[in-house]
């Protein structure tokens, strides 16, 4: 069962009529698959210009559609051989964020990301995608393993923020997120980052600080949830859809600003609706961006990563 | 909160025109206890309450006399900020908030930074500035930390920090969230050079400040029962819907659980930077 986001009524009427009309047993074959056609073509040009002017508030709720690929499907599509590391040598092994080692394109490569899980048993193992001080210290671990054996990252960011707990705070969450961030700008390897779903605040940029920072076309990226946002500033989370609008939020907005560097098409109807699709524009953009990396000094590497964050506010809209 | 506190007190305010509860300039209210206390006495108090020892909030210009040697000290120019980068508006334009907070402040933005010398050593010190927008961190703020850290490198010295944050600006969107890597980057080029770098957390600091360059000195001080934490309290509450424990996220609590070096009293702030920096700096025999 799909589902259908409240801006796309008159896609999910689309597409019933036509799963009806494939399903008539039999009657007069010619007309019905021309008739299929027809309501297909309208049902692709629907998606299209729905998809093209999607609001902010709309692109939240794709970025957090529940059939959107998640970092296990990025897994087990993007690399081969891959193996999980777990664990922080602290306290515990948090899979609100995921990690380890396998190849891309036959290169080893470190793949750390957030995890929300896909139905209600993995989304409470994996907490929402929201991590605690452990998933960052697995992470900085991960990442001090990659710059030790030489090791390209990828980081895949999908998190509506860092978990609020009373443990979470109790085992310094404020430190941990900084000391992953502190990470991120260590490496001397190249770091690429994908802003794939939800990039909620400190929990996403702990992650997130790479040296080529690609984004998806219908993902978001912000320092605080709209309606955390609407609550502060309106004092209603009603109006979570114009603090949406006034933060800048989406892909389109934040390649302006230079925050990102990329925005990775989805396909039509957004990566929920094709998942291989999806898979095929992504494994283009990271191995496009790897590459861009493969002859510079691993000085060099981290001093560009420095370099660009040093500079970032400087552009404005 | 009822009828009366929340509709008949503030209509009748409304009537009398009555703003506060105590003249201005003269009196001033304990925050904590609610005494009435002289406004002289608890500046000559470095804004500590008497009776309850409450450390009020303070502004940059207060840190600075009463750290420097005789409150000796030179300003250090900020570079101008791309204003209101996003054109933010809320129920308020964010150019009008800003319009607001300069008229009431010395300053341009949320930090001030220092130079000068305390004991022996030459430092630089930045101060975040609650008073300002609730100190929260934009462009403004990371130019802020930027320039203390390029200035500390320049002049050979530690960094003092004094952080104090609501969080990041939201009215600078993306741009604030992306100060944090950006003041991480000045706290590594200072590491680079060998230089201390001391964070002293004062109340409240909190969100995307302290989940960086707050959390990342080489010596972490905090002020007594200062608030310091990455989600607010509120936050917690309504998302695990208990009650938190006595003390959380308070300086002591943080003491206890490892994630600081020690609290200082604002009264012996001075002398014991003071001892630290001479420690970290001056280290022949």
């Amino acid at each position: 069962m799909q589902t259908y986001l409240d801006f796309e009524k008159s896609i999910a009427e689309l597409e019933s009529r036509i799963r009806d009309m494939k399903s008539l047993e039999s009657g007069d074959e010619i007309n019905i698959a021309e008739e299929v056609d027809r309501l297909e073509n309208k049902l692709d040009k629907l998606l299209r210009s729905t998809y093209a002017k999607l609001t902010s508030w709309e692109k939240i709720k794709v970025a957090r559609h529940p059939d959107r690929p998640h970092l296990s499907d990025y897994i087990s599509n993007l690399f081969t051989d891959f193996m999980e590391l777990s664990g922080d040598r602290n306290f515990s092994d948090d899979q609100a964020i995921i990690g380890g080692i396998g190849r891309f394109n036959g290169q080893s490569v470190m793949v750390v990301g957030h995890e929300k899980g896909n139905d209600t048993e993995s989304r409470i193992k994996h907490n929402f995608g929201m991590a605690r001080p452990e998933g960052f210290r697995k992470a900085v671990r991960l990442f001090h393993l990659a710059d030790q054996f030489k090791i390209p990252i990828v980081t895949f960011v999908d998190t509506a923020g860092a978990y609020p707990g009373i443990g979470a705070e109790e085992r310094g969450q404020a430190e941990a997120i900084a000391r992953s961030t502190e990470a991120c700008l260590d490496v001397k390897v190249p770091l690429i980052s994908v802003i794939v779903g939800e990039g909620g605040s400190g929990g996403a940029v702990a992650l997130a600080v790479g040296n080529k920072v690609l984004m998806m076309e219908h993902a978001v990226y912000s320092v605080i949830s709209p309606e955390g946002c609407a609550s502060i500033l309106w004092r209603t989370s009603e109006k979570a859809e114009d603090a949406a609008n006034a933060l800048k939020i989406t892909a389109q907005d934040l390649l302006k600003l230079e925050v990102i560097d990329e925005v990775i098409p989805e396909p039509i109807g957004g990566a929920h609706r094709d998942h291989e699709k999806t898979m095929k524009s992504v494994r283009k953009a990271i191995d496009n961006a790897l590459l861009e990396f493969s002859a510079i000094s691993s000085d060099k590497i981290m001093e560009l990563r420095r370099e660009k964050f040093l500079n970032m506010g400087n552009v404005g809209l | 909160m009822n009828w009366l506190t929340n509709f008949v007190r503030p209509k009748i305010q409304n009537i009398i025109g009555q703003k506060s509860e105590t003249p201005d300039n003269l009196w001033h209210k304990c925050r904590n206890c609610g005494q009435l206390l002289y406004v002289n006495d608890i500046e000559k108090n470095l804004h500590i309450c008497p009776n309850c020892d409450h450390h009020e909030r303070i502004g940059p210009t207060e840190r600075f006399k009463n750290l420097f040697n005789n409150g000796e000290y030179k300003l250090v120019d900020l570079p101008p900020t791309n204003e209101d980068p996003l054109k933010f508006k809320d129920q308020k334009k964010y150019t009008e908030r800003l319009k607001a907070a300069r008229n009431k402040s010395e300053f341009q933005d949320a930090i001030a930074v220092a130079y000068g010398k305390m004991g022996t050593v030459n430092t630089v010190v930045a101060v975040q500035n609650f008073l300002f927008m609730g100190g929260s961190m934009g462009v403004g703020v990371g130019n802020g930390i930027v320039t203390a850290a390029e200035k500390a490198i320049e002049k050979k010295t530690p960094l003092i920090l004094f952080t104090a944050a609501g969080g990041a600006r939201m009215q600078e969107g993306i741009l604030s969230l992306m100060q944090m890597p950006r003041c991480t980057v000045a706290v590594q080029r200072l590491r680079d050079a060998g230089l201390p770098y001391i964070v002293v957390l004062t109340d409240p600091t909190t969100g995307g400040v302290t989940a960086s360059y707050a959390m990342l000195g080489d010596i972490q001080i905090a002020e007594p029962n200062a608030l310091i934490c990455f989600a607010g309290p509120r936050v917690i509450k309504d998302t695990i819907r208990e009650e938190l424990p006595d003390g959380f996220q308070r300086s002591e609590y943080l003491l206890e659980h490892g994630m600081i070096d020690m609290i200082v009293h604002r009264a012996k702030m001075k002398e014991t930077l003071t001892q630290l920096l001479s420690l970290l700096v001056n280290k022949a025999a």
